[in-house]
């Protein structure tokens, strides 16, 4: 089972370092764990855990929550074919129906070469292009089953690699933070009023005190 | 999209506007300056002034909103919610991916305006491209100081970090938003005494805006609060955007000036959304996401303006508009809508955690030709343990059609529970007979 590699390690320590409270960072780290490895491995956790300064079990307790997380591997594409409402309308559950006849599984299932996860996911903001898909949480839209068909086609050709990276990779841009430009990132408890609400009429120094 | 002032959407038509020298080139950050020229009281006033609703869900104002921080306790934190997910919902996403620059700035003059040092920008797990966009955005404008310590050559210093979520619904709910930025579960807290204007993040002042919300602050600070509020109308001013879906001809998203434009304008209109498609009529329509009770024919003429729909017993909600026709059936479309709300019930309290699911397994059974005589008040019987209303009572809706109250009564911690009642019990006022008509179906079959 793999840690967490000595660079997913310094990213891990460098998107903590935004965040007053590490355990702040724990979401985001799991997402770098998830892109190391396809899924979240228990090691992966657990180094996750050292991390942000929480137990194992904290861990587990968060990441069950959410639904992109997985506990288990996942093929290295994930088709989520949204079947809400506006995707309803329009063919989303036949699309849903195609993409199983296809596949040759039911959601929430891989295929046996590892390659294709399929979930019938809830509305993913895109209702006017419905009806709608995203593999790895990339978008298609209007997606009939002949779309569908090219898209499994391009997607085993390689084609498509350009567009969408494997599973666990969310933004390929990472935020960075200058040093020498970060303005205020400290605990709470050491922060008190802003320089420039301060020289600010002190009377009506901010918005405030309004009774709810 | 058509003519009409464009606030948050003029964008939308450039390609690279998510680039800081495209945003700088087309006005970008001009309202940032005139804000910084103005002392944080007065750009409080401006924005109050305009009256800028929330563009989330509650419509509640922002500049009222930001007041209810109490003087002295800081640090005060920001956090722009933008996990939008509520069903039938498509702006904030097209926002943060094509016009990010226009968001930070409206969370930089938020921030300036009361003392927030420190923003964070919860951008939905799912939203792969939004994150991309808003991360390069963040980068650019660091390096070329519009964020960061002493922001334009001012004493005005913030940090704003992405933060990105992980997939759950409830998220939305700001309380639940502020749990998942703590690491935790996100699950609601009790409100009161934690409403996060008070205690929020690390239980420090807060302020949740939505997305939308903050856009419109550019605009206001560089055109003020007297332009805008001549658009729109007096208790709802500016622009909203609208996502129509479903059985339309042109399916879109729309930036319309509020309360002077109405849902007929929309779904019928020819610059809009052209009509129910060919040869189909409309049956129903939700006027303001999953969560809202739907709306009908007789509806259409209502204008699009927060007070007058919730007048009419619904809500504009997250202005997210579904279009159903003749040919949709109303127990299939509900069964789809509890089974979203029972899939993302965060488990915290009984009611919800265990109604959704059980309204879901009713109209399932229901589908499947195994319904029973009762299940319909059984239905509305459970709506009530989660949502108490006039229902359920032998023959409401039919004969006695006292409508449900809106906003919902709720048993729960927060609306999630009442927000799956709330559409169900306006399908079954309307439509009984559909239901009654499935179950008799179904009891005919299985004999």
């Amino acid at each position: 089972m793999p840690r967490l590699t000595p660079e997913n390690v310094r990213r891990a320590k460098e998107i903590i370092s935004r965040y007053p409270r590490p355990r702040s960072a724990l979401i985001p780290l799991l997402h770098l764990a998830q892109e190391q490895d396809g899924w979240l491995t228990e090691d992966a956790m657990e180094d996750v855990a050292e991390l942000v300064g929480v137990t194992p079990a904290q861990v587990i307790g968060t990441a069950s929550f959410y639904e992109m997380f997985k506990m288990e591997p996942v093929g290295r594409y994930v088709i989520n074919v949204c079947t809400n409402i506006s995707c309803l309308l329009l063919g989303g559950e036949t699309l849903l129906q195609h993409a199983e006849a296809t596949l040759g599984i039911k959601p929430g299932s891989t295929t046996e070469d590892g390659l294709f996860t399929l979930e019938d996911v809830e509305c993913v903001a895109a209702c006017t292009e419905a009806p709608c898909l995203q593999v790895n949480y990339r978008y298609f839209y209007r997606v009939t089953n002949d779309d569908f068909d090219r898209i499994l086609a391009d997607l085993r050709d390689g084609d498509l690699s350009r567009d969408i990276p494997e599973h666990g990779i969310l933004s390929r841009v990472p935020q960075r933070i200058p040093t020498g430009k970060v303005a205020n990132i400290t605990p709470p408890e050491d922060q008190r009023v802003p320089v420039w609400i301060e020289r600010a009429a002190p009377d009506k120094a901010a918005a405030g005190g309004d009774e709810a | 999209m058509s003519g009409g002032p464009r606030i948050v959407s003029a964008r939308w038509e450039i390609d690279d506007a998510w680039k800081l020298s495209r945003y700088l080139e087309t006005g970008g950050y001009a309202g940032l300056r005139s804000a910084l020229d103005m002392t944080p009281h007065e750009v409080h006033e401006e924005v109050r002034s305009a009256t800028l609703l929330g563009r989330g869900g509650a419509g509640f104002p922002a500049g009222v909103k930001w007041g209810f921080c109490p003087p002295d306790v800081w640090p005060r934190y920001l956090v722009v919610n933008g996990d939008e997910s509520e069903p039938g919902t498509y702006k904030d996403r097209i926002l943060m991916e094509r016009d990010p620059h226009q968001l930070i700035e409206g969370a930089l003059i938020c921030a300036y305006a009361t003392g927030i040092a420190q923003v964070f920008l919860y951008v939905r797990g799912e939203m792969a491209l939004a994150q991309e966009r808003v991360a390069s955005a963040l980068n650019e404008a660091y390096e070329a100081g519009y964020i960061g310590r002493r922001i334009l050559g001012t004493d005005f210093s913030v940090d704003v970090v992405m933060h990105w979520g992980a997939g759950a619904y409830i998220v939305g709910e700001e309380t639940a938003l502020i749990e998942s930025l703590e690491g935790d579960r996100g699950m609601p807290r009790l409100k009161p005494p934690f409403f996060p204007a008070a205690k929020g993040l690390y239980m420090k002042p807060t302020i949740v805006n939505n997305v939308e919300t903050l856009s419109n602050l550019p605009w206001i600070l560089e055109h003020g609060s007297e332009a805008y509020t001549t658009i729109g109308s007096e208790s709802s001013p500016g622009t909203r955007l609208f996502a129509i879906s479903g059985h339309v001809e042109r399916p879109g998203v729309h930036e319309v000036p509020q309360g002077v434009t109405t849902f007929r304008d929309l779904i019928y209109g020819d610059e809009y959304c052209g009509g129910i498609r060919k040869g189909h009529e409309l049956k129903m329509f939700i006027p303001g996401g999953g969560s809202a009770p739907w709306f009908f024919p007789e509806h259409l003429d209502l204008p699009l303006e927060g007070k007058v729909v919730g007048g009419a017993g619904s809500m504009l909600g997250s202005g997210a508009i579904v279009v159903m026709d003749e040919t949709t059936d109303a127990v299939s479309a509900c069964w789809r809508l509890m089974r979203f709300f029972s899939r993302e019930s965060c488990g915290e309290c009984t009611p919800c955690r265990e109604g959704t699911n059980w309204l879901e397994t009713i109209l399932r059974r229901i589908l499947d030709g195994q319904g029973r005589p009762d299940d319909i008040d059984l239905l509305l019987d459970i709506g009530d343990n989660i949502s108490p209303g006039p229902y359920p009572g032998p023959g409401w809706g039919a004969e006695n059609p006292e409508p449900v109250p809106f906003p919902p009564q709720q048993t729960t911690i927060c609306p999630l529970g009442p927000s799956a009642v709330a559409p169900l019990t306006s399908a079954i006022r309307r439509f009984r007979d559909e239901f009654e008509a499935k179950i008799a179906q179904g009891a005919a079959v299985s004999v």
